[in-house]
């Protein structure tokens, strides 16, 4: 009996802290649909720099939907920036599809002279942050005159190692006795890619193309670094160039912004937590 | 084939004709075999495209920064071990990397220390999914999106200076401001948190769970107490996932340049300059020289620490 009550508390706390953690979409909802007359009274100790504090109300006094409005009507730049992510987001994930998956498949199937340095190799450059691989992206870039083009930030990212070292977890997975059996059979080595790896492991390609997309939703330094041309800027790096005396403007465009990113995780949230774990399980 | 006199006759024909039927099948296989996985080059189709993107865009360019780390940025002359000096003289790469290592020092323990306590309590729970939700959410937030919310936060009229002063804590007309003040790293330390811990506590709950349940078992039928079960059973198994977890929790450390920038912008609070407002800054003065030299020790001392992190953990 002890133990269930004290299960019970933990739970409500865990909730608790949990819905704290959620608590900025509330704010951007809210936001979104607060009229502009309340927005200014609520903000103006932030925008004026007063010594009072500033108030909300998570349900507004007066919703309107006219921000939504106005960013769907009357803001055509809105959807060029929204465009350049999901390109930027679709093309990446494209791109690692046909060469990630191929290279992981290498790594966990075949037994090669040099495997072993090659996966180190991409184990290192999987983890090297942004820092360290800016200056070598914008020498090859610019040298192949890619800069301030969207493929600045695809192709970079098209060749991250982060995608083959999840899929090549899962490929390992597979029992060695089924390969060796479709082989036996006579089918050849791209049949088996095609007919066992690619179906047997497709949760493993989902969960590297959920964890892919929140990431290339979200991108900042290198679109900061690679593009000048504000028109091919993502929603990531747009966002906060809205000034605050459009706060019901910046509400709505993050909430749009967050909408992508909120189906893809509610959408593929067991993908997400296999994605999570498949790189802490001892090799 | 002759007629078969005898039972027996018949039996051993049968048999050295199953035994030849057998033998030409295996000699088969094993030709088969032969040109099958190991000699075989079909790998070389599968990783090709992909190593040749990496030595491309990767491989070849960085061997090139380290070229240039060693010569002068307009002239291309050979210039020594001048721009490492440079850099290690250089006052912003010591704030930068003083900032870096005092956000790692207090990070890390912190968001690993929080998210094994979650993941403990969040193991003995029946459903945990909506909870796990709960604290992942965060990770799909884009950085972005709570610029807003942490200015609504933390600013000198934000919730947070709300929330000090109705403890009690503040007094009336005065409003320290968190995001222009030293008090920013903790605004950045927060923000950290609030987007890995859902992360490390996944990784955590991965772990505990392959812990064998018997063994914690046998222990609790032993007599141990749940706090000694903990620290004597499961703990000391789920060393591997100590250094996943500190790997990954490590270069997540180096993405909190978004909120930084986000919340401050290029030139923020000193106590929150980080190692990429740096880079970016000798970025836009095309001090490439001074990049290139940073590159290779950050990217050396990365790459040392790694190494140093298995070694302790002898994962």
């Amino acid at each position: 009996m002890r133990k269930k009550i004290s299960s019970v508390f933990i739970k409500i706390i865990l909730l608790a802290v949990g819905g704290i953690f959620c608590a900025p979409i509330l704010f951007l909802l809210s936001g979104s649909v607060m009229s502009r007359y309340e927005l200014n009274q609520s903000l103006m100790p932030l925008m004026a720099d007063q010594d009072k504090l500033i108030t909300w109300a998570f349900f507004p006094r007066y919703p309107t939907f006219r921000h939504y409005l106005r960013i769907l009507f009357q803001t055509p730049q809105f959807f060029v920036v929204f465009w350049n992510s999901m390109k930027i987001a679709a093309l990446t994930l494209a791109g690692q599809f046909f060469i990630a998956v191929p290279a992981a498949w290498a790594f966990a199937v075949y037994r090669f002279r040099g495997r072993k340095m090659l996966f180190t190799l991409y184990i290192v450059l999987m983890l090297m942050p942004f820092q360290v691989t800016m200056l070598s992206s914008y020498l090859v870039l610019n040298h192949l005159e890619l800069l301030d083009s969207h493929s600045a930030i695809v192709l970079p990212a098209v060749f991250s190692a982060f995608p083959v070292f999840l899929i090549y977890r899962d490929f390992c997975n597979l029992p060695k006795g089924l390969i060796e059996a479709a082989r036996i059979d006579g089918a050849g080595e791209w049949m088996i890619f095609f007919r066992i790896g690619l179906p047997l492991s497709s949760g493993g390609i989902l969960s590297a193309g959920v964890l892919g997309f929140l990431e290339y939703w979200s991108l900042i330094e290198q679109p900061m670094a690679f593009l000048e041309d504000q028109t091919l800027w993502p929603l990531s790096l747009y966002l906060p160039e809205i000034g605050p005396e459009q706060a019901g403007y910046s509400f709505v465009a993050a909430v749009i912004t967050l909408i992508p990113a909120m189906f893809v995780f509610l959408a593929g949230r067991e993908y997400l937590e296999r994605g999570i774990t498949a790189s802490a399980v001892k090799e | 084939m002759e007629m078969c006199s005898a039972d027996t006759g018949c039996r051993n024909g049968l048999i050295s004709r199953m035994k030849d039927i057998w033998k030409k099948n295996y000699t088969k296989r094993q030709n088969r075999r032969r040109d099958t996985p190991d000699k075989s080059h079909a790998w070389i189709a599968f990783l090709l495209p992909s190593f040749l993107g990496v030595t491309v865009f990767v491989l070849i360019p960085f061997l090139d920064v380290v070229r240039r780390s060693f010569l002068t940025a307009v002239t291309g002359e050979w210039t020594g071990i001048n721009n490492y000096r440079n850099v290690f003289a250089n006052q912003a790469f010591h704030l930068a990397i003083r900032n870096t290592v005092r956000f790692t020092a207090v990070c890390l323990p912190l968001l690993i220390g929080l998210g094994l306590f979650l993941a403990v309590l969040l193991s003995r729970l029946k459903q945990m999914q909506l909870i796990k939700s709960l604290f992942l959410f965060p990770l799909a937030m884009p950085a972005a999106t709570v610029v807003l919310t942490w200015k609504m936060l933390f600013s000198r009229q934000g919730f947070f200076n709300g929330f000090l002063f109705s403890l009690g804590i503040l007094q009336e007309g005065v409003l320290p401001d968190h995001m222009g003040t030293g008090a920013s790293f903790w605004v950045l330390v927060f923000s950290y948190v609030w987007k890995n811990l859902g992360y490390t506590m996944v990784l955590w709950l991965a772990g505990i769970f392959a812990v064998p349940y018997s063994l914690s078992e046998a222990a609790r039928v032993d007599g141990g107490s749940e706090w000694q079960i903990f620290w004597r059973v499961v703990f000391p198994n789920l060393k591997s996932s100590l250094y996943t977890i500190t790997v990954l929790s490590f270069l997540n450390s180096f993405k909190v340049f978004r909120e930084a920038y986000l919340v401050a912008g290029s030139y923020p609070h000193e106590d929150m300059y980080l190692l990429q407002h740096l880079f970016n800054n000798w970025f836009i003065n095309l001090e490439l020289d001074k990049m290139a030299a940073a590159a290779v020790c950050v990217g050396t001392v990365l790459f040392l620490v790694i190494l140093l992190l298995q070694r302790v953990w002898k994962v």
